[in-house]
């Protein structure tokens, strides 16, 4: 394989991975936008998403319900979630509510433990299309529909945000929430609507993220978690091109740093880019500077 | 404070900590705390180390911070490598190996602070969180001091003295640096920056040293850890372990070094009664901790627990209060 090509290879890889973490990052970016949480949950219900879909893969239920009742069952989760779990600590400090949601994220890791137990489970790749053939690489189904999945949502997410009176209802509601409630946006029922988009967004994630990568174990979504987290942050925490954008960087970084410089100090190099990063422009890429009020 | 107070509260503090440290001996020798729960006793004081220390950046400089398990492997792997490789008295080695712990420790948190200066609130949370998992993934690749294998064979000077010992000190620097002018400097920081900065407060400098002093005691809490456990893998200082520790802060309450002391008696024996359910033990953790942190928020259980507080005539307030 020639030098081009394997760095084609890469480029696909990169996008593969990086359009999984945009649509995880796009929740977490969300829900800090309007709720100025950082949700740890929110790579456990990818874990969710992929156990709730083996579960129903095994029914003998069409792949399109299948994925319809999974993405249904996590948005359900989120909501459930914020209204159990954030909504009575709307008004408390940003840490308690950091570490109710570290605790959400040990229940549902150690609850799927119990039902499934630790050991990793292989995942059927039930959406498979023929691979595209260019020239000498061949691109196997599983890269193009995660990619054309993930970007068909950004720009669907996109519209809804700045085009429908709920997005706009949701913009408002990050912008400034006391305001919005006087204006008559009913700003509970526009939390929860975050969350359930979010959590569907997590859920497909899940989905494509055990098409790609088989064995599926109950701790599986933590690491993706993170990486969109960071993703999120590098783009400009509350952004939504910014996740996408942070999250196609971090896709690439990581993919052409394991073929190229070092696999084995792969999450040392990424984690130094994104501190190099944040001290350069400390708002990420996307994000606005907040003036200071005194 | 007058003089008189503060040599009384000097008397105190002097009898109750030999008072304790008397009664856990008695106890061990009597046989009514068993090895087993020996050992628990120890992971107390480490736990009372660690949480005190993150308690400095995260209460008192009101930073979030994520990355301490990376100051705790990079003071215990030191350590670990200073006494496993010099081969001197365990009496001059072991006070020698903490301080180089607690000296590595303290020049990342020199490093890591560099960036604080610039950065606060979630951004600043993220690059701690880098920095722990950075350390964890070159001390995965270090092969010197055994890579993912782990490293082994290192002696065992850990004891409940020393343990004690350093987690009395932690306490202790940290309340007089606290109720010291530079410490009422750290907490105008966390208050309100912009104006601590208009009353000549140099807050880079006091960040600075919230860092450094944090990281420190970090260290020591790692290189007593090192020496007790004698065996050291970089899987143990994740991000899990991070939190953890932030969970005793938070719980305990931030800024109340009174709360992160039973916070961290607390979450360090909970685990452990709960053993016996096991496979539910984790799951019951984590229900016990989201409850908790409701009822922390909930006016109902606040509003019995004062009345609580009231029957025992017991409503006296905190002296650094949060």
């Amino acid at each position: 394989m020639s030098a081009f090509n394997q760095f084609l290879m890469q480029l696909i890889n990169g996008l593969n991975i990086g359009s999984i973490y945009a649509l995880i990052a796009l929740g977490y970016t969300m829900v800090y936008g309007i709720a100025k949480l950082i949700n740890f949950a929110h790579g456990d219900i990818i874990m969710v998403g992929a156990y709730i879909s083996l579960v129903l893969l095994g029914t003998g239920l069409p792949w399109w319900l299948v994925c319809l009742l999974t993405i249904i069952a996590c948005a359900v989760l989120g909501v459930v979630m914020e209204k159990v779990a954030y909504k009575p600590l709307r008004k408390a400090s940003r840490i308690s509510l950091l570490i109710t949601a570290i605790g959400i994220s040990y229940l549902l890791e150690n609850l799927f433990q119990l039902i499934f137990t630790a050991n990793p489970k292989p995942y059927p790749g039930f959406i498979t299309l023929p691979p595209i053939v260019l020239g000498s690489i061949t691109i196997s189904s599983n890269y193009y529909i995660t990619f054309i999945v993930s970007v068909t949502l950004m720009i669907i997410l996109n519209l809804f945000v700045q085009k429908t009176n709920m997005g706009k209802a949701m913009r408002a509601v990050s912008e400034d929430e006391g305001a919005a409630r006087l204006m008559g946006i009913n700003v509970d029922t526009t939390i929860s609507l975050t969350f359930a988009i979010g959590s569907a967004l997590a859920a497909i994630a899940g989905i494509l993220y055990s098409n790609c990568y088989s064995p599926i174990n109950p701790t599986m979504g933590s690491l993706p978690g993170i990486k969109a987290f960071i993703a999120a942050v590098l783009g400009g925490i509350g952004s939504i091109p910014g996740a996408v954008l942070g999250a196609f960087i971090l896709g690439m970084v990581e993919a052409m740093t394991k073929a190229y410089i070092s696999s084995q100090f792969l999450d040392s190099i990424v984690f130094t880019i994104l501190i190099l990063m944040l001290i350069l422009k400390p708002a990420g890429i996307l994000g606005r500077n907040v003036k200071e009020k005194v | 404070m007058k003089k008189n107070d503060f040599k009384k509260q000097l008397l105190i503090d002097f009898v109750s900590i030999a008072a304790g440290y008397v009664l856990m001996r008695v106890l061990f020798a009597a046989g009514i705390i068993n090895t087993y729960w020996q050992g628990i006793v120890l992971n107390i004081c480490i736990n009372v180390i660690l949480t005190v220390s993150l308690n400095m950046t995260s209460g008192f400089l009101g930073e979030l911070a994520l990355g301490h398990a990376g100051f705790m492997a990079a003071g215990a792997y030191a350590s670990a490598f200073f006494s496993k490789t010099l081969k001197l008295l365990p009496v001059i080695e072991f006070p020698a190996a903490l301080l180089i712990g607690g000296l590595t420790a303290m020049l990342l948190g020199f490093i890591v602070s560099l960036p604080a200066l610039r950065l606060r609130g979630d951004y600043l949370a993220i690059i701690t969180l880098a920095f722990g998992e950075i350390v964890r993934n070159l001390l995965k690749n270090m092969d010197i001091v055994g890579g993912t294998k782990g490293y082994s064979g290192i002696p065992a000077y850990t004891t409940f003295t020393w343990a004690y010992l350093m987690a009395v000190i932690c306490v202790l620097a940290t309340r007089s640096l606290i109720n010291s002018r530079q410490g009422r400097s750290i907490i105008s920081v966390r208050e309100d920056e912009i104006a601590a900065e208009a009353s000549g407060v140099n807050t880079n400098t006091y960040k600075f040293l919230a860092f450094v002093f944090s990281a420190f005691f970090a260290g020591v809490a790692g290189a007593l850890y090192a020496h007790y456990m004698r065996f050291l893998q970089p899987g143990v200082f994740t991000l899990d372990k991070s939190i953890e520790i932030l969970v005793m802060v938070v719980l305990g309450g931030m800024g109340s070094i009174r709360g992160s002391v039973i916070s961290s008696v607390i979450l360090t024996v909970l685990p452990e009664l709960l053993r016996s359910m096991s496979d539910y033990r984790m799951l019951a953790y984590s229900v016990v901790l989201i409850m908790m942190m409701l009822s922390k928020h909930s006016e109902t259980v606040q509003a019995a627990l004062e009345k609580v507080k009231g029957m025992f005539g017991r409503g006296r307030k905190e002296e650094v209060h949060s």
